[in-house]
């Protein structure tokens, strides 16, 4: 578990800002929500008539004057962004680091076996992402508390959850795809999750395109779904399952066989 | 018993030519030299003997196992400097150590503190406070910390000040007089004829000369420098020669005899005859076919 040390304690600055910044933003957010509700009333009105852009971000289908309906929304789309990103941040370098900064060479040259170096990395990222999870759950909570109303257990935590799943297929992708690189790759992780969150955007406008749920992982984090259905959509994150373990088992093919310059 | 052994070793980056049917064998406790420019494939060489790379084809093994199926047990004995030693960034010297120790599931922090007194590194300072020479210091002790049985360094004096270069070399030394194999690449010749007892020379590719250093160095060939005036108009087997106002000097592979013939022909003020060293060795070696040097 050397690595795996070594990887949390190299990882620790970003950890610490991502989590900071996000849990930050979400408690803000929260935090307007008393403020906000008096005046929901129109607002989910008007929310609710703005065509496209209205179904885009579920709002047809929540009540923006309810905690769950607002946190979906607003939080939902802060922790869902926020938190891909950093995933796919973590995940893309965690193999390519080592030779973009050139430690590959010393990394490899000592006794661990390619396939344990890609195991101990990945289990660093599976603990920085659940980690960041847990926290921000709780500041969730703690901030919910704080602004006097009733904590929704159930949909709070089916959310959260959701979102932990989202983040781990992401790593997961992106965990395959750093295995083939091995230069410069922040670009290309927050690429990956900025397209799949406007897949799931697309996927939501038009009922044509409503296939892409079943690619992005932002589909079965889709906080309409989850409180009128009150669980997640077992299709989707069987899907998605897959996927984040297809690019774990390819990151372990190509690494082993991978040639280090 | 040969510690390391290889059988036309072959490695093609696409289509460019790393290495070609490289043939070599080090036996134990020898202090081996690996000499070559530039690109010859001296990093390619050790590269795939460390398994960073994988062969194309031909086949190596390193204390008798295999490196593609046995990479981790024959890594465990071997101590590596690269030529460019990087670190991660924001770790002390000592974490360095310490993780590079704990990888190899090694306690080796008395021979680490022991290393880097004689090399004068300070274990407080962080990594990216290090100038290149001290970068390499810390390389020097992970690779030589956990006591192993092959030392594979590529370039290892590049970055050391004289000092220094002399106290590592007297380190290596004493791990070779104890047991240690060395596999020391490098395109400083002096470095090789003063340590190394055998040598391979690579170029392109290729080994194109592995012996002695003592029969790598000896030709019949001798540099002869002449201060005064000779005609050597007549004389043949005159190579590398180079004429300076009062003095002319040259590597000569012909008849001794013809040679003093031509001299006391002449009038000379001075004469030195010298073994040649092994750089114009070298340089012979590396003169393409159908160049002269």
């Amino acid at each position: 578990m050397t690595l795996v040390k070594h990887e949390l304690r190299q990882g620790k600055t970003s950890f610490l800002i991502w989590t900071a910044s996000v849990g930050f933003l979400l408690a803000i957010c929260i935090f307007l929500f008393p403020e906000m509700k008096g005046q929901m009333e129109g607002v989910t009105d008007l929310f609710a008539s703005m065509g496209s852009f209205t179904e885009a971000f579920g709002m047809d289908r929540l009540n923006f004057g309810t905690l769950t309906g607002f946190y979906a929304v607003e939080c939902g789309n802060i922790l869902g962004l926020g938190g891909a990103f950093y995933a796919a941040l973590c995940a893309i370098a965690i193999l390519s680091k080592e030779e973009k900064e050139k430690t590959a060479e010393f990394l490899l040259t000592h006794p661990v076996s390619r396939r344990r170096i890609v195991t101990e990395k990945l289990i660093a990222v599976f603990i920085q992402i659940t980690a960041m999870n847990l926290i921000i759950y709780a500041l969730a909570v703690g901030s919910i508390a704080a602004i006097g109303e009733t904590i929704p257990w159930k949909e709070l935590s089916l959310m959260h959850l959701a979102f932990t799943l989202l983040q781990l297929e992401l790593a997961g992708i992106c965990v395959g795809l750093s295995a083939f690189l091995c230069k410069g790759s922040v670009g290309i992780g927050l690429g990956a999750a900025v397209m799949m969150y406007f897949l799931n955007l697309i996927a939501n406008i038009s009922d044509a395109a409503g296939f892409l749920k079943y690619i992005t992982p932002f589909g079965y984090c889709e906080g309409a779904d989850i409180i009128t259905n009150g669980s997640l959509d077992g299709v989707l994150v069987s899907i998605g399952a897959v996927v984040g373990i297809c690019g774990i088992v390819i990151a372990y093919l190509k690494y082993t066989k991978k040639d280090i310059h | 018993m040969e510690i390391i052994k290889t059988a036309k070793l072959t490695k093609y980056y696409g289509k460019a030519r790393g290495i070609v049917d490289l043939d070599l064998a080090v036996a134990q406790g020898e202090f081996f030299g690996f000499i070559g420019p530039n690109g010859a494939g001296k990093s390619t060489t050790i590269r795939t003997l460390l398994g960073l790379i994988a062969p194309s084809s031909g086949s190596a093994l390193v204390f008798g196992k295999d490196i593609t199926k046995e990479k981790e047990a024959i890594l465990r004995n071997i101590g590596y400097l690269p030529s460019e030693a990087v670190f991660y960034p924001g770790m002390k010297v000592r974490d360095v150590l310490k993780l590079s120790a704990d990888l190899r599931r090694k306690d080796c922090a008395a021979e680490s503190k022991l290393l880097c007194e004689r090399l004068q590194l300070d274990s407080s300072r962080k990594i990216e406070e290090l100038s290149f020479g001290n970068r390499k210091k810390v390389g020097i002790v992970c690779a030589f910390q956990h006591r192993p049985d092959l030392l594979v360094l590529d370039e290892p004096t590049s970055g050391l000040d004289p000092l220094m270069q002399k106290e590592f070399f007297d380190i290596l030394c004493e791990r070779n007089r104890d047991g240690a194999t060395i596999f020391l690449s490098s395109h400083i010749l002096s470095e090789i004829q003063r340590n190394c007892t055998r040598a391979a020379i690579i170029r392109d590719g290729r080994i194109i000369a592995c012996d002695r250093v003592e029969a790598l160095s000896k030709t019949s060939a001798k540099r002869i420098t002449v201060h005064g005036r000779v005609d050597l108009a007549q004389l043949s087997g005159i190579r590398d020669r180079k004429e300076t106002k009062d003095s002319v000097s040259f590597l000569y592979s012909g008849e001794i005899g013809s040679l003093l013939n031509t001299l006391s022909a002449g009038r000379v003020e001075d004469l030195t005859i010298t073994e040649p060293d092994l750089d114009e060795i070298f340089l012979h070696y590396y003169a393409k076919e159908g160049e002269t040097v």
